[in-house]
């Protein structure tokens, strides 16, 4: 990884702040409360907390930016034009018939 | 897309057993029903198998269809559960672990996640026919059973607790998996999303 090593001090006062300041949550909570978020299911004062996070936390942020990216590149990526084949049809509606 | 009223009309017809109708549904809906099928089980002849299993259940329950639903969400839940039934059958192994492409933190509970400078658009990303391929081959890494999962709500658009019931897990397990699935999902077109690729 590039930027500040994995256990420098400024991680450490990081984790401290995140863990012990009010309405802070660590990284790893912030974590459980993705699916929710997006799919609204925090309440008031959990959203509160969760953008708190994100305002203070560049890791976080981006790291919620690329994974809402990736949803949308694979949705534009899989949802194609889809045709059935001329035969494929005529099986089914001879299976039909029989 | 049909409206209500031409469902109504076709209904009739199809319950009076009309087979003028019945290839008027084949027609409208194969297409779309055979793409569900695919992208379900990235298999052409599972998918076109899935599809005739799907249509043969329709021809079967139509008598019963009582128009709550639109035609479309109810053909939608059939082609679903065609290729879920086809995947099961195929895939009957182990669930495969994905932990290699979750998250990272220290020790001190921090996420470990490197800047990003630029962070690429699909457009960007789909611009190339070789970036799409890289895509596709990405999507196709994840192991079925969070593949289904990520499919089912973020392509398809069903409600959690549609899948939940689908995939005959607990709501909060269905969840659980959906954000595995989200996340590696992005470890794998990170990449892509940094242009990095090609």
């Amino acid at each position: 990884m590039t930027g500040p090593r994995k256990n420098s001090l400024m991680r450490r006062v990081k984790g401290f702040m995140l863990r012990r300041g009010p309405y802070m949550i660590a990284c790893e909570d912030f974590e459980a409360f993705i699916i929710d978020y997006l799919e609204g299911g925090l309440s008031d004062r959990q959203r509160f907390i969760f953008e708190l996070h994100i305002k203070i936390c560049r890791e976080c942020r981006d790291y919620l930016a690329a994974y809402q990216r990736a949803r949308e590149l694979g949705k534009a990526t899989v949802l194609e034009e889809s045709e059935a084949p001329e035969d494929l049809i005529q099986a089914i509606l001879k299976a039909r018939e029989t | 897309m049909s409206g209500p009223a031409d469902d109504e009309e076709l209904i009739e017809g199809l319950r009076l057993g009309s087979p003028v109708h019945f290839e008027r549904l084949v027609r409208d809906n194969a297409g779309w029903m055979l793409g569900v099928a695919r992208r379900l089980l990235r298999d052409e002849a599972l998918a076109e198998d899935a599809l005739q299993d799907a249509f043969a259940k329709v021809f079967q329950s139509v008598a019963g269809f009582r128009g709550e639903a639109r035609l479309k969400t109810w053909l939608y839940r059939i082609a679903v559960n065609a290729a879920l039934m086809k995947l099961r059958a195929r895939t009957r192994r182990q669930e495969q672990p994905i932990d290699d492409f979750l998250p990272e933190f220290d020790q001190n509970g921090c996420r470990i996640e490197a800047p990003w400078s630029h962070l690429a658009t699909p457009e960007e990303v789909l611009e190339s026919e070789s970036q799409r391929a890289f895509v596709r081959a990405k999507i196709d890494e994840l192991p079925d059973n969070y593949r289904t999962v990520l499919l089912l709500r973020d392509i398809e658009e069903l409600e959690m607790t549609e899948i939940a019931d689908l995939l005959e897990l607990s709501p909060g397990a269905t969840k659980v998996r959906l954000h595995r699935a989200r996340s590696a999902l992005k470890h794998l077109l990170e990449p892509a999303l940094r242009s990095e690729t090609l």
